[in-house]
């Protein structure tokens, strides 16, 4: 066990932080579920990627600079402490880049992921429909295959970014007699193609962060699917494993709002009753632990090992980490804790209540997690089915 | 920067883990709780050939010379087979105790504990009892804060108090303080009680993080083979998330308490908030998970005879010893609001940076 960076570690630290203190935002960006805000983010992420900065673990060629996990933690790291944008293209950046690099040929590989590193194009995703949603096997949209196309039918709901983004992936039914897991096909599809129809939903917040999209005949070539036709359950439980585990939810995030959480427990600690800062304590523990357990895991992939099932325990925990800290913070802020941004007297208070609001869906997305705890007792503790 | 454990660590805790499965049966442990001691010598002496009650003793003493993150995962082990000697009182705590004492005290017994020949108790001006204080041969005992004195079984009187965990055997110790008896005082002292509160608390966070492996496994087993309404009661949602609760708070306890292992072994400056973060987290999951496994097993599991109880008992006095989860806790958060360390994404390995 050796818990120092190397030299070189913590000159690529060094060397992230200064780029970030030169080129992040100073002030916050709109939220990219807004026209304008999704604009702005683009044109962080242009930034970002002309650094070099957009996906770090990705190779030279398509954008990355070829860094391991380790590097990934660090950057992460840095991009939390500086506070910089949210990532407008996570669902490419951090589930279809990882799976494109899995499955994708050599081709798809060079068409996808530069443009994805530079969010040129902005990618949705296409997971739930009306009646799959925990049980994603239940897809009914359909993809039959017509030459060296695919005709595309039937409906997507709750796709995250649907509303500004450019491309959508997801799973099709090509096989019209297959059930469950079996017969689907992992397609990536842009969202002008005729025949795709993308409205947005409201959420919580008020604003378009996800979208139904109806497919009607729309005609998508076959170099556009990941994977073999009728393998996309297998190429989507990989996506879907890169969601729940590291990439998407890297513990500087949770660190972050651990900070802020025990920044603001200070200032009103003296009006606070003790159970408050044994409550702040716990997250803030937690939220360490998530990391150790982070740079444990790192450390057992560095040495050839795999993510399995044990994402599920990572998701169910930052998912109900990140809503105790935002719940807790909305609790010590008191009425103050129900400005809107644009109250007046707002200033100062901090973007609890949105974060509150996004933390609220965590426990949801990404597989709710009660379906997590299954697979926890099921896959990891071994219970019957 | 590496957080694994290298391949003789591994190799250690496998061996230990199998010796006690073999050993160190609930059956074995059953018939120890019947004995006047509670403690069984022949155990011991082989705990002492696998190097265990030496493994923090200098080579030159007979010891294996090794440091705390070595001795996390045998400990997990022990915690696992619910094993009752006394190997937080005298292999994790008294022996480095003893070495930082150093001096004749600690050539004479060092090895002495090495070979599993002494055993040695101590005692902390935190708490009220002794552990394993009825079979020690050498008591290292405070008075006050300021002074650690070192007397013979035969110089002190030893009062036991019945345990709800009948593998604890600990007592009230009172004994005359001479001049001779004092081994440190002051400043030395007061640092010596330093180490060992954290040394007792993250040996007890190791065994702790192995019984609540155990008691899940024992969940795992009986709820796969109970059947109700014609299945077994372990595919029922409502049971799988009981134990599924529990594996989180396991899995995520771990990595504290290896982590409180290498700031011990490197006397870390942030040594005392590691070990309380670790103990308050491994104890908080075993006491949980005594709980929920004894839920899961419905009406047998409140019997003396089913064996749950075991290692229900050792999570509840491994929580009570050196320090409870709340005072652990209480630590930790007297830290944080006084702003004594860095917190936030980068600052997790901070303390390690420095050292280099």
């Amino acid at each position: 066990m050796k818990l120092e960076y190397s030299a070189a570690q913590r000159a690529f630290r060094a060397e992230v932080r200064d780029w970030l203190e030169a080129n992040a935002p100073a002030a916050p960006l709109k939220s990219f579920d807004t026209a304008e805000g999704a604009a702005e983010h683009r044109a962080w992420e242009a930034k970002l990627n002309d650094g070099g900065f957009a996906m770090v673990p990705w190779p030279k060629e398509y954008g990355g600079r070829g860094a391991d996990l380790l590097e990934w933690l660090i950057f992460e790291e840095e991009y939390y402490r500086a506070d910089a944008p949210k990532r407008i293209n996570q669902n490419g950046l951090f589930l279809l880049g990882p799976t494109i690099m899995e499955y994708g040929s050599d081709e798809q590989k060079a068409r996808f992921l530069p443009r994805m590193a530079s969010s040129e194009e902005v990618w949705a995703q296409g997971w739930s429909e009306p009646n799959a949603g925990s049980d994603m096997a239940n897809i009914q949209a359909t993809a039959h295959r017509h030459g060296d196309h695919y005709l595309l039918n039937g409906q997507k709901t709750w796709a995250s970014r649907g509303a500004f983004a450019d491309w959508l992936f997801g799973m099709f039914r090509s096989d019209p007699t297959s059930k469950r897991h079996r017969g689907l096909t992992f397609i990536l599809c842009p969202l002008d193609t005729p025949g795709v129809r993308v409205r947005p939903i409201p959420q919580l917040d008020g604003l378009p962060g996800f979208a139904e999209v109806f497919f009607d005949d729309a005609q998508v070539p076959v170099k556009n699917r990941l994977g073999e036709e009728g393998e996309g359950w297998k190429v989507a439980m990989s996506t879907a494993g890169f969601e729940r585990g590291l990439m998407l939810r890297s513990p500087a995030r949770f660190q972050h709002t651990a900070r802020r959480l025990v920044e603001l427990w200070r200032r009103h600690a003296n009006e606070l009753p003790a159970a408050t800062g044994a409550a702040v304590t716990r997250c803030w523990l937690a939220a360490e632990a998530y990391t150790l357990d982070t740079y444990r895991t790192v450390s057992r992939l560095a040495a050839g090992g795999k993510i399995g099932a044990e994402a599920s325990l990572n998701k169910i925990f930052w998912s109900e980490l990140d809503l105790r800290m935002h719940e807790l913070a909305l609790d010590i802020l008191g009425e103050q804790g129900e400005l809107l941004p644009t109250a007046p007297a707002a200033r100062g208070v901090g973007n609890w209540l949105d974060g509150y609001l996004f933390a609220l869906a965590g426990p949801i997305y990404a597989g709710t997690n009660e379906i997590q705890r299954n697979i926890v007792a099921e896959r990891i503790l071994g219970l019957p089915r | 920067m590496d957080f694994r454990f290298d391949e003789e660590q591994q190799l250690l805790q496998s061996t230990v883990r199998h010796f006690l499965d073999a050993e160190c049966t609930p059956a074995v442990l059953r018939v120890l709780w019947e004995s006047e001691t509670a403690r069984s010598p022949e155990l011991w002496k082989k705990l002492a050939a696998l190097g265990l009650t030496g493994l923090l003793i200098p080579e030159a003493q007979g010891g294996m010379g090794l440091d705390e993150t070595a001795f996390v995962l045998p400990l997990e082990a022990c915690g696992h087979a619910g094993l009752a000697e006394p190997v937080v009182a005298t292999a994790a705590v008294a022996a480095p105790l003893l070495r930082e004492v150093a001096g004749a005290l600690a050539d004479e017994w060092l090895p002495r504990i090495a070979t599993g020949d002494a055993r040695v108790a101590v005692g902390h001006p935190t708490l009220s009892f002794v552990e394993d204080a009825h079979q020690a041969d050498l008591l290292l005992l405070p008075r006050g804060e300021d002074e650690v004195h070192a007397l013979p079984r035969s110089a002190v009187q030893v009062s036991e108090q019945p345990a709800n965990d009948p593998s604890l055997r600990i007592a009230s110790v009172a004994f005359d303080a001479s001049d001779n008896s004092c081994v440190a005082r002051g400043k030395k002292a007061r640092a010596l009680f330093a180490a060992t509160l954290d040394r007792g608390a993250l040996a007890s966070a190791a065994q702790a993080l192995g019984v609540c492996e155990r008691l899940l496994q024992l969940a795992v087993s009986y709820t796969s083979e109970r059947h109700q309404f014609g299945q077994a009661v372990g595919s029922f949602q409502a049971v799988k998330h009981h134990l599924a609760n529990v594996k989180l708070k396991l899995e995520y306890a771990r990595p504290l308490v290896q982590r409180a292992a290498h700031s011990v072994a490197k006397a870390s400056a942030q040594r005392a908030l590691h070990v309380s973060m670790a103990k308050h987290a491994a104890c908080e999951a075993a006491v949980f998970g005594a709980k929920q496994t004894l839920q899961c097993h419905g009406a047998i599991g409140y019997t003396w005879e089913q064996d749950l109880h075991i290692f229900m008992r050792r999570a509840w006095s491994l929580d009570h010893a050196w320090g409870s989860s709340s005072f652990h806790l209480e630590r930790v958060r007297r830290a944080l609001l006084e702003g004594a360390f860095a917190i936030g994404p980068g600052a997790t390995f901070q303390e390690e940076q420095q050292d280099d």
